[in-house]
């Protein structure tokens, strides 16, 4: 299982993506690729990670010159659909990825910042099913769709 | 075989090669970490895909073919949380046939018999030139 996210917020406390978003974008994995806090909703959170070449993936073999490689895009999702669990179940909850499915539409477009749009759409008490989309601009035009499971492992989401 | 700026930048190389498939690494350090004290599930994915490219790789160059891959899906399963030490990824080719390659990846840690991760890749193998 993959670990989530910091601590930092002690259970309980009414999960705020936006606040949530910045403190947990800055260290680590996320940090390091340079997630951002973009947008949220009741059951989502949108979060960017802006062009770098250094995050390029294989020249004319996966994607093609200056394209962004796929793992940083996984990534992206992975955050992304985690902190829409929590916003919807209102609160932080310590949580492993079960499972992640990354279908590639097409390669990111070089230079631009791709966003990542999680959506829990189903909670349960342990368990929740999420989905996501990312684009480079244009959302009727994505990059990646995404669709997953979260498991709650310390305590239930409801 | 070279490895993509995204793995270099993210620290990852080639440890040894097993059979005609590389075995790659990442040593842990905060580029990798996701909640403090363990391994991000992107950094684990992206490992595990680069495992696969380079062992569908490996087998096309075998093969005498020159192919621009294409990554059409990949398929994570984790099973473990990743913790601070190093991690170690392979990919095995389930099928390669003209137009699509099957690999297969897993990802491990100091127990090679018990991995954390595994993965399932499909990419389209388009001829170069």
């Amino acid at each position: 299982m993959s670990e989530k996210p910091p601590s930092i917020l002690p259970p309980g406390t009414r999960f705020d993506p936006s606040l949530a978003a910045r403190m947990m974008t800055r260290h680590g994995h996320g940090g390091w690729l340079g997630i951002q806090y973009h947008a949220h909703g009741e059951d989502w959170v949108e979060l960017k990670l802006p062009w770098r070449e250094d995050l390029v993936g294989i020249d004319g073999g996966v994607g093609g010159m200056g394209v962004l490689a796929s793992g940083p895009i996984i990534s992206l999702m992975d955050n992304a659909t985690s902190m829409s669990v929590w916003t919807k179940s209102g609160s932080f909850v310590p949580h492993a990825t079960l499972d992640l499915r990354v279908d590639y539409m097409r390669a990111a477009t070089p230079g631009q910042t791709v966003i990542g749009r999680g959506e829990c759409y189903k909670l349960t008490r342990t368990i929740s099913f999420i989905r996501g989309v990312a684009h480079d601009g244009d959302p009727a035009d994505p990059v990646a769709h995404v669709i997953g499971t979260f498991m709650a492992t310390h305590g239930p989401y409801l | 075989m070279a490895l993509t700026p995204y793995a270099q930048a993210l620290g990852i190389e080639i440890d040894h090669d097993e059979a005609g498939e590389p075995v790659l690494r990442v040593d842990y350090s905060n580029r990798v970490a996701g909640r403090p004290g363990f391994l991000h599930g992107g950094a684990m994915s992206g490992l595990m895909e680069m495992a696969g490219f380079a062992a569908l790789q490996a087998e096309l160059t075998r093969r005498g073919e020159s192919m621009r891959l294409k990554p059409v899906n990949i398929q994570v399963e984790f099973m473990r949380g990743g913790t601070e030490q190093v991690t170690f990824a392979k990919g095995s080719v389930t099928r390669a046939g003209r137009r699509v390659a099957l690999v297969n990846a897993e990802a491990w840690q100091d127990d090679r018999s018990k991995p954390i991760a595994l993965a399932q890749i499909k990419v389209l193998l388009i001829p170069a030139e």
